[in-house]
């Protein structure tokens, strides 16, 4: 290992990377367009679901009701009916995606019998939002039997505290909001690294070949080792930069809480673009053309990734063997330490278990990297 | 590197891609500060040669040393010892003349105080004064190949393989480019250099002719155009000329016809034919004919009688 040797082939990638604007381009337009496109494009928040309005009796009792919908951002009214036929019709072209039915003789039966029913009804052909729209109505039906059981205590002269009833105070820790955004932009951050960093590297010894400079290359005395970090260094500091873009992103522009600290933050950051680019290294000594190493490092990376990462879909709800399978996903660790430094500020000894996990796949990837040049055209 | 062990040498050495044999037990021994040749046509095992003699290629048989190194068991060692140029430019295009020579310079790690000199000669060489700063990309065939012969010289390696350099160069600076050579072999840098250009191969101490991956003659270019021939060289100018060559062939005295440019070369021997009798006999078959000329042989008659009389010797054994 000569540090003269290691400088020259740094600085000449550098040069080179400087002056490709398709390296250029995937090495900083990439991560800010698919932050951008994540960010935004990929949330589970159900909010303003379509509500159609059929309210058979309107009566000031069921104006009452409906206007605890109408004032609930859960829900906005797309329509309201007269007509139990416009009702699938509605439905049917997707006016709204669920309905609420208030029967004629609503405030007949509160009054006479103290219970009423209204329909709600729900198109549920996403089930995902359909079970989160059916938890809305309850809620939103809850407040309005709070008001109704507050108007007849009133109008009674009882005291609504003697009424007995269990409240369930619920305190959500870490997410205070229960926003999905804070839950899914640092997954996005280590799904950006894990693309373009593979990426990246992808192009790095394929491009020698391509263009015929590694016979050259080769003929001098540089080592296989030395050719491994002069390559990794320049795209190492290049995902660095990439990585401070994403996470300054998550924290300043989409407002993520960020309570961890930087130093453990730094620390695995570097144990995850070592382990990002050496795989694109190994994919690049192995397929000896650019385009080729750069769609095998697409499909190593992407939908593993995507897919198996736990930045969507989580982990815990995967089939055992698809749980077992992720263990080799290697942005899933990254995506767990992220979560837990950004929301519970957790330390380095917290995250262990995702830090063993890096740690050993960044010392296999080192080991078969520096292994896998060879130094001959046979 | 001991002052007896010769610069280059190979023995037996043999490369084989599944059935195909591209060197076939090369034996080889250049001394410190010869211009050896490499000629022969494409596909003869020049480059295939040349590169297990730079390590780039495992042999599948023999051993060669290059500097007083053996190539199989000290590559690294070897590499410090020798400039290549390969056949295919083989530069970076993205980056300039300068930046080129700067890299080439780290990696073969010229010494930091002689790195300016060593890039301005390297400059100087290649008659790149003023394009220091250009892209190589940009740089006409010419040049391009002088900077690659700058690069490979850079770290001042006693030994230099250099792979058709010339090939696509234009006549006046394949001159020049010789001219390189032969100020760096006064210098005692032992140079093999493979081209298929038979006028080159006049600027060479010794001319290695290969073909089909074996070495058939290894000559001064005098001594090789010395070379019994089995007789006299002839031209003579005829028409049509592949009538006359299936007349002559095999025709009495006559030991070799190859048809050369727009005329015949024949070599005759004793007895049969002579050179006088060419146009009558060849007049009798109805092909017009000039009268020979005695001729030097030049060293692509020698390359034609030697191939065609080692691809015989093949053909009966």
């Amino acid at each position: 290992m000569n540090v003269r040797r290691l400088f020259a082939l740094a600085f000449k990638e550098t040069l080179q990377v400087w002056r490709d604007p398709r390296s250029l381009a995937i090495a900083l337009l990439m991560p800010l367009m698919q932050m951008a496109l994540l960010g935004y494009g990929v949330s589970l928040d159900i909010k303003h679901v379509p509500l159609c309005i059929y309210d058979q009796e309107n009566s000031q009792e069921s104006h009452a009701v409906v206007e605890h919908f109408v004032s609930s951002s859960w829900f906005s009214i797309s329509r309201t009916l007269d007509r139990q036929a416009d009702l699938r019709n509605a439905i049917d072209r997707g006016e709204c995606s669920a309905a609420i039915v208030i029967p004629v003789d609503f405030s007949r039966a509160l009054a006479t019998t103290g219970t009423a029913s209204i329909q709600a009804i729900f198109d549920a052909t996403d089930v995902n939002t359909t079970n989160i729209a059916l938890g809305y109505a309850q809620g939103t039906i809850a407040q309005a039997n709070a008001q109704i059981a507050a108007q007849w205590a009133a109008a009674h002269g009882v005291r609504p505290s003697l009424v007995g009833r269990v409240d369930l105070e619920p305190s959500t820790w870490f997410n205070e909001t229960l926003d999905s955004r804070n839950f899914i932009i640092p997954g996005v951050v280590a799904v950006i690294l894990a693309l373009v960093g593979a990426q990246l590297t992808s192009l790095t010894i394929s491009r020698e070949w391509e263009r015929g400079t590694m016979e050259q290359l080769i003929s001098t005395p540089v080592t296989a080792l030395e050719v491994m970090l002069g390559k990794l260094i320049p795209y190492f500091v290049i995902g660095l930069v990439d990585a401070g873009f994403c996470l300054a992103g998550a924290v300043f522009w989409f407002g993520v809480p960020f309570r961890g600290n930087v130093g453990t933050l730094f620390v695995t950051t570097v144990l995850f673009l070592i382990v990002v680019l050496g795989i694109g290294y190994l994919i690049s000594v192995r397929i000896r053309s650019q385009l080729g190493a750069s769609q095998i490092a697409l499909l190593v990376t992407l939908l593993p990734t995507t897919l198996l990462s736990g930045y969507t879909f989580p982990i815990d709800q995967m089939p055992a063997p698809i749980r077992a399978l992720s263990l080799v996903v290697y942005p899933r660790y990254y995506v767990t330490i992220l979560r837990a430094i950004f929301l519970k500020g957790s330390s380095l000894a917290d995250l262990w278990t995702p830090l063993l996990g890096l740690t050993a796949y960044a010392l296999i990837i080192i080991w078969l990297a520096a292994r896998a040049f060879r130094k001959r055209l046979d | 590197m001991t002052s007896a062990a010769p610069a280059i040498l190979a023995q037996g050495l043999t490369k084989r891609f599944h059935d195909f044999t591209a060197v076939d037990h090369l034996d080889l021994t250049i001394d410190k500060g010869e211009v050896v040749g490499f000629i022969g046509p494409n596909g003869a095992g020049k480059s295939t040669a040349i590169r297990m003699l730079c390590g780039l290629l495992r042999p599948s048989e023999g051993h060669a040393s290059v500097a007083g190194f053996d190539v199989g068991r000290q590559p690294e060692a070897v590499r410090e010892h020798i400039g290549y140029m390969s056949q295919k430019f083989s530069l970076y295009g993205d980056l300039t003349v300068r930046e080129n020579l700067r890299f080439f310079g780290g990696i073969y790690r010229v010494p930091r105080r002689d790195i300016g000199e060593q890039m301005a000669f390297a400059i100087s060489m290649a008659g790149l004064e003023g394009r220091e700063d250009a892209l190589v990309r940009t740089l006409a065939g010419g040049w391009k190949q002088r900077l690659a012969l700058g690069c490979a010289i850079l770290h001042r390696p006693p030994v230099l393989f250099l792979d058709e350099p010339t090939s696509g160069v234009e006549p006046e600076a394949r001159r020049r480019f010789w001219d390189l050579i032969h100020e760096m072999a006064a210098g005692g840098v032992t140079t093999l250099v493979s081209t298929h250009y038979m006028d080159e191969a006049e600027y060479c101490n010794r001319i290695a002719l290969i073909d089909r991956g074996k070495l058939i003659a290894i000559g001064s270019p005098r001594e090789l155009r010395g070379r019994q021939l089995g007789g006299e060289l002839y031209e003579i100018g005829c028409a049509p000329l592949g009538a006359a060559l299936n007349a002559l062939t095999g025709a009495p005295g006559v030991v070799e016809a190859a048809i050369f440019g727009d005329k015949l070369h024949v070599v005759l021997g004793a007895g049969g034919l002579g050179a006088a009798d060419l146009p009558d006999f060849l007049g009798a078959r109805g092909i017009h004919a000039d009268p020979a000329h005695r001729v030097t042989p030049s060293l692509e008659d020698v390359f034609v009688q030697l191939v065609s009389g080692d691809r015989e010797e093949r053909v009966v054994s």
